[in-house]
């Protein structure tokens, strides 16, 4: 079951909104609306389901009507129209101790300029959703010094939010987010504010907290590479509306619409696809067979070297065409002329970091998992492929689906 | 001809009647709401005068110099300790005192009043939207007009005076926790309400902590309009200071204007600077 599910729902600004739900309903667009009604759609009939322990990413440029929908999560706006299930329960029909109940124990959020209240030193920003819940104060001094140990800000208790940098800022801020232990963190634009490089190291401990913690996370951006490099699905708005809504991989390598693929297109596929994406299915063969049943199966196949697998499908090495033939004439064995040090790399290597191991080595790179399990094969050529951005991916889907079967 | 029209045509409307009616049927029937306040006030200014007028001169100074000096100001305790001192060799202290107690008199049912008046604002479209003329109301109407009901409604004497100050001391206090309020940063707010803050818990731990700069300047403000106003309501029987410059103006002496006139700005410069202060060095302790 979802954490959090979106139906339906749509933010109307203007004199006559509440007409123009209906109007909306009866397929009236955005732009009759404002021409006619002054009616402005700022988020149009969404739907989403958001699923327990997910990084959620909810993309657009600004105006796509990305923070008041996630504003609407916690009725930080009142939508008008739709339900919110938070837990299948509807925080629209709630009142307002139910659903104070839910901002202060399920869904906690974190701003886009850190919104720290600047009369409250570090800890007390910490505390500050405990302290309206009426906590004990040495309890929740306790649980706002461990949340701020989460985030590395230990021995920073003391000072005041403007003694510290951006980025310390930003992390009182999730430590603040943190200290209510919420099942749902709304970041909005969370790290936008921050320079690029303290970006990339708050996305790092970002994903690293992930781990420990498994919280739902709902990650709002208009950055496509932060998206790419944090979400395990992403949402893709624009004018209010959801355009698509996918993993990263279905995100760039099947768009919905010309939108989205204009979206994508600029993206260095080298950080985003990963082995697994370009990997071919292997031509194998097993140890116990000879020299010249190898070189058959070389020609008919048009390859210049073999995979050598166990009955398991571990990878035990790889042979050459060359010198195959060579143990032809010398009546050697396949385990005479197996090279056991071939390249190997896990399946969600990115392909960036593939290209330095391929050039170096005459023989593809061999993708393996944990137990040494041949998955597939990298050549050059699909590497170079899948960075002008035609991987094959239905072939490659098929491969590792015949692998799998076989 | 025209003239003449419209003279006949359009008979003045008359406002000064309703006015007058209105006053007097208020003074007939609300007599005893307007006994239970002027008691109150009275017992107000009576209290602090008496307090003012317990330690000796001496030991009066060294209190405020001291409350000057833990404000933060040490330039501004060797000030009120000469000041006072020359007041005092003036022979104005009494007089003094009892300004001292009218004009905080006036002032804290100032704030006391109006800081909730000023949150409502706020809080409210509908309020701000009638009170905000009023409050134009009450600042641009010439003091004198309302001086004269007051003394309808409470005789003559202090009450009078101090419901004239407040009146007119009032509305910088309502404007600046009223602009204060609003000008907290509308993501502080969000914040306050994602983590579950109570309306209540809002106000009292972000809100007003925030406006708390603009609420001392309107508090500062405020001190200062009643002050000014004290010396005008002397004309109509409120003791202190005041009524030596009153005396000294219809008596056309002005060397000893000048020396009353002299004690109020002592004492104004003293209020203003202590009340801009006295919040500043908790915030300045905090951040070091």
């Amino acid at each position: 079951m979802p954490i959090l599910s979106i139906r339906n729902v749509s933010k109307l600004f203007g004199p006559n909104a509440a007409q123009g739900v209906k109007l909306l309903e009866q397929g009236q667009n955005k732009q009759q609306l404002a021409k006619e009604k002054q009616i402005t759609v700022g988020v149009n009939r969404v739907n989403m389901d958001i699923e327990q322990g997910e990084i959620f990413v909810i993309m657009g440029l600004s105006g796509s009507g990305k923070s008041t929908l996630v504003r609407m999560f916690n009725r930080l706006i009142d939508p008008s129209a739709g339900q919110i299930l938070v837990h299948d329960k509807d925080i629209m029909k709630m009142n307002a101790e139910q659903l104070r109940q839910v901002r202060r124990k399920t869904i906690s959020m974190v701003f886009q300029k850190f919104a720290l209240f600047p009369h409250r030193s570090v800890i007390d920003n910490v505390e500050y959703g405990l302290e309206v819940q009426k906590v004990e104060k040495s309890k929740r001094r306790e649980k706002a010094k461990q949340s701020l140990e989460l985030v590395g800000l230990k021995g920073w208790e003391d000072k005041m939010p403007d003694e510290l940098s951006g980025g310390m800022q930003q992390r009182v801020g999730l430590a603040r987010a943190l200290a209510n232990d919420p099942e749902v963190l709304l970041m909005d634009e969370a790290f936008s504010a921050l320079d690029p490089l303290i970006r990339r190291d708050m996305q790092d401990e970002l994903l690293d907290l992930q781990e420990k913690m498994k919280k739902t996370i709902i990650f709002i951006t208009h950055d496509l590479d932060e998206a790419l490099r944090i979400g395990d699905r992403i949402a893709l708005m624009r004018d209010g509306e959801v355009v698509q809504i996918g993993s990263p991989e279905e995100i760039l390598m099947q768009p919905a619409n010309g939108y989205v693929e204009r979206f994508v297109e600029d993206v260095d596929l080298s950080k985003v696809l990963t082995a697994s994406h370009v990997m071919r299915r292997p031509e194998t063969i097993t140890p116990d067979r000879g020299p010249r049943v190898a070189l058959e199966l070389m020609r008919e196949r048009g390859v210049s070297n073999l995979f050598v697998i166990d009955r398991g499908k571990r990878l035990l090495g790889a042979i050459t065409a060359e010198d195959a033939s060579r143990a032809v004439k010398d009546k050697l064995t396949i385990q005479d002329i197996l090279i056991p040090e071939c390249p190997v790399c896990p399946p969600d290597k990115l392909i960036g970091e593939m290209f330095e191991q391929s050039s170096t080595s005459p023989i593809p790179i061999s993708v393996v998992d944990e137990e040494n399990r041949l998955m597939g094969v990298v050549v050059r050529g699909s590497l170079l492929g899948a960075m002008a951005g035609g991987a094959n991916n239905e072939g490659v889907n098929a491969n590792a689906e015949q692998l799998d079967i076989g | 001809m025209l003239n003449n029209l419209i003279s006949a045509e359009m008979p003045k409307l008359p406002i000064a009647d309703w006015v007058d009616t209105a006053v007097d049927w208020m003074s007939l029937n609300l007599e005893g709401l307007f006994e239970g306040i002027a008691v109150a006030i009275e017992n107000v200014v009576d209290a602090f005068t008496w307090v003012f007028m317990l330690p000796h001169p001496i030991l009066f100074i060294v209190i405020l110099a001291a409350i000057a000096y833990l404000a933060g100001k040490w330039k501004l305790s060797l000030f009120t300790v000469l000041g006072f001192l020359l007041i005092w060799n003036l022979g104005y202290w009494d007089a003094t005192m009892s300004t001292l107690a009218l004009v905080l008199t006036s002032g804290v049912i100032s704030i006391v009043v109006g800081i909730p008046i000023g949150i409502w604002c706020a809080k409210s479209k509908g309020a701000s939207g009638v009170i905000t003329p009023l409050l134009d109301f009450m600042q641009t109407m010439p003091a004198f007009v309302y001086l004269l009901p007051a003394v309808t409604f409470f005789s003559l004497g202090v009450v009078p005076g101090v419901i004239a100050s407040i009146i007119f001391a009032i509305p910088p206090t309502i404007r600046m926790t009223n602009l204060g309020i609003k000008h907290v940063s509308g993501e502080l707010v969000e914040a306050a309400d994602a983590f579950g803050s109570t309306g209540t818990q809002k106000l009292f731990k972000v809100q007003l902590p925030l406006a708390m700069p603009n609420i001392m300047a309107g508090i500062n403000q405020t001190i200062m309009l009643s002050l000014s106003m004290v010396v005008i309501a002397s004309m109509i029987g409120a003791q202190g200071i005041g009524v030596e410059v009153y005396r000294a103006v219809t008596q056309l002496q002005i060397g000893k204007g000048f020396e009353a006139g002299l004690a109020v700005v002592v004492l104004a410069i003293v209020l203003d600077r202590l009340s801009q202060n006295i919040f500043k060095p908790a915030q300045k302790r905090r951040n070091a």
